[in-house]
């Protein structure tokens, strides 16, 4: 073989291996795209099933009715299918966890952000994960066999099922989404900021209040947000504290059923598949990710303007 | 004159001062709140489920005698419902984050996908429920069978590990993609030779966080019809060895819901007992991944 014929080869085979390779890193690509790609079809197919379910479910029942109406009796005789009653719950059960991890979960979040040694720091967070980290259906049975009873001691005439107890442990459950949010934001305001206060002659407690606190205003208002998105889309905590019947009223101290505690009543029992019943859970599940859908949206946006700024 | 004027000041100070002492006092009171009832409820979950805790509890089958009645059942579907649930999160989540943040191009595509997953962690688990009865239960036909739990919450963990698959690439530097390239390599063999051995504790780290979370799910599991009756582990022949995939099942925090919805008290000391199988499980993942990150952390400084 002459030099020059050896040379050829080499190339040749350079350049086929060259092709081989090219093939492979654009195979490897598409899979990974593919791969990205389930998180919008998950997406997608979680749209249409409520959709479709929800549509059949429409032909029967006026949407007007639907979402006016004060009684959810699906499962009766004599069927009536008024959001209302699951509405008032979730509206209950949020405003009371909210009520308790907003306050909360802010002053921790200050304390954190702009008091806190590193020390401090370092072992109430983990102490926040904990938290964050108990699965839901035990936080349930805390709230009905720990929480309840203590509650019943301060309103003796308050039934074993209630809208109260689950609605506190609730926001104790979220407390560490807020406050870990909120934290974020606030450590992100630069310490320009702080040291112009200090230099005013501010202390910590003002900083914070009055300088910090306005200048992480989006990302505290996305933590709530997202807090409250959390919050009535929770199901395991109310299904398991606040009873599963479905009842119009706003007073805390009775039990009734959220969205969520609805749709899991219903599975628990067998569902014939394309029955009114089987499609309420879709219409009900429609409902609670058109909620969460708009709160997560405004949460998102608020967040990310925070970063934006500075 | 500027004797009472100096001592306004220093009186207005002071109560500033005093302030600042007691938001601090006021928070750590706040904090201390929290730690009260993370051990209100531990003390809870191991004092009423105590008498329960032995190793009969974990080697018997549910029964309606409480005291006869055990979560083998429920932690032996725990564990192959998360072996489903890793074979698919794991995979589809990393090389979802690989594509997003090494090959995704700024364009409207990428974008699509970058806020369908931010919005896809928001949405309410019971709704990944919903999605599992429409679709692998009834469209795919798989029924309520240990497959259909483990996708269901693979695709509740997957915005999770995409996450954190990400950040943990987004740490590396960028010489170190360079030098790959230098030297000529391709930009998979650059991903699979240097980026993944570099960011791997930070994956690790986000499956386990991920897995840890799918373990305490119930609602999902719930919706899709899981039995919660129990009494027979799934059939495991080497003729058929991915016959359990189809077999119906429980798991730990399904197993818990039943008992703590019962009027029995007998039933509930059984619930704490689960509770307390299940707490100390999630503790001990979270608790892992935390180690896993801090040691990650300690090696690698760019």
């Amino acid at each position: 073989m002459t030099d020059s014929s050896l040379r050829l080869s080499q190339s040749t085979r350079a350049y086929e291996g060259n092709w081989r390779r090219t093939l492979r890193e654009r195979a490897i690509a598409i899979v990974l795209f593919l791969a990205a790609f389930v998180s919008v079809a998950t997406t997608v197919e979680i749209i249409l099933i409520l959709l479709r379910e929800s549509w059949l479910f429409f032909q029967e029942v006026p949407l007007l009715d639907f979402l006016t109406g004060t009684e959810w009796t699906p499962l009766f005789e004599d069927s009536k299918y008024g959001i209302l009653p699951l509405f008032s719950g979730t509206l209950v059960t949020t405003v009371i966890a909210l009520a308790v991890a907003i306050p909360m979960g802010t002053i921790i979040a200050i304390y954190l952000s702009e008091f806190a040694t590193d020390r401090i720091r370092e072992s109430v967070k983990p102490l926040l994960e904990m938290i964050a980290g108990i699965p839901t259906v035990v936080f349930g049975y805390f709230a009905l066999l720990f929480v309840t009873p203590l509650l019943q001691r301060l309103l003796p005439d308050m039934p074993g099922f209630n809208m109260l107890s689950p609605g506190i442990v609730m926001g104790i459950a979220i407390l560490p989404l807020i406050s870990s949010i909120s934290e974020d934001a606030m450590r992100a305001v630069p310490n320009d900021l702080r040291e112009g206060a200090y230099a005013m002659g501010s202390t910590r407690f003002q900083t914070a209040l009055r300088v910090v606190l306005p200048a992480a205003i989006s990302g505290i208002s996305a933590a709530y947000i997202l807090g409250i998105s959390r919050a009535v889309g929770e199901t395991m905590i109310v299904a398991v504290a606040a009873g599963l019947q479905p009842n119009f009223t706003f007073n805390p101290t009775e039990s009734a059923a959220t969205i969520t505690a609805y749709i899991v009543q219903v599975s628990l029992g067998d569902l014939p598949h394309g029955s009114l019943e089987y499609q309420t859970i879709f219409a009900a599940g429609l409902v609670l990710v058109l909620m969460t859908l708009v709160l997560n949206i405004v949460g998102h946006i608020l967040r990310k303007r925070y970063r934006e700024v500075y | 004159m500027t004797q009472t004027i100096l001592e306004d000041i220093r009186a207005g100070i002071a109560r500033r001062k005093l302030m600042d002492g007691i938001f601090a006092i006021g928070s750590l009171l706040t904090v201390l709140v929290a730690l009260i009832v993370l051990l209100s409820l531990f003390l809870q979950l191991f004092v009423q489920g105590a008498p329960r805790l032995d190793w009969q509890f974990f080697t018997s089958f549910p029964s309606r005698d409480p005291e006869q009645a055990g979560i083998l059942a429920a932690w032996v579907g725990s564990a192959l419902v998360m072996l489903v649930t890793a074979f698919v999160a794991v995979p589809v989540g990393i090389a979802a984050g690989i594509y997003l943040e090494e090959y995704a191009r700024k364009d409207w595509l990428s974008d699509l996908i970058e806020i369908n997953v931010t919005n896809l962690a928001g949405v309410p688990s019971i709704i990944y429920g919903l999605l599992a009865l429409g679709f692998f239960s009834r469209t795919l036909n798989l029924g309520e069978s240990i497959l259909t739990a483990g996708c269901t919450l693979a695709l509740l963990i997957l915005p999770v590990v995409i996450v954190t698959t990400r950040e943990s690439l987004r740490a590396i530097p960028r010489g170190l993609r360079e030098a790959a390239y230098a030297v000529g390599a391709s930009r998979w063999q650059m991903i699979w030779d240097h980026l993944l051995p570099y960011s791997m504790g930070g994956i690790l780290t986000g499956i386990i966080i991920g897995l840890s979370r799918a373990v305490g799910e119930t609602a999902p599991l719930i919706t899709i019809g899981a039995l919660t009756f129990i009494a027979f582990l799934p059939d495991f022949s080497l003729a058929q060895p991915l016959e359990w995939l189809k077999a119906p099942f429980t798991v730990l925090p399904i197993q818990m819901f039943n008992w703590v919805s019962r009027p029995e008290t007998d039933f509930q000391v059984n619930a704490a007992a689960a509770g307390a199988v299940l707490v100390v499980l999630t503790l001990l993942m979270n608790g892992l991944a935390i180690y896993l990150r801090y040691r990650y952390r300690q090696g690698l400084k760019w």
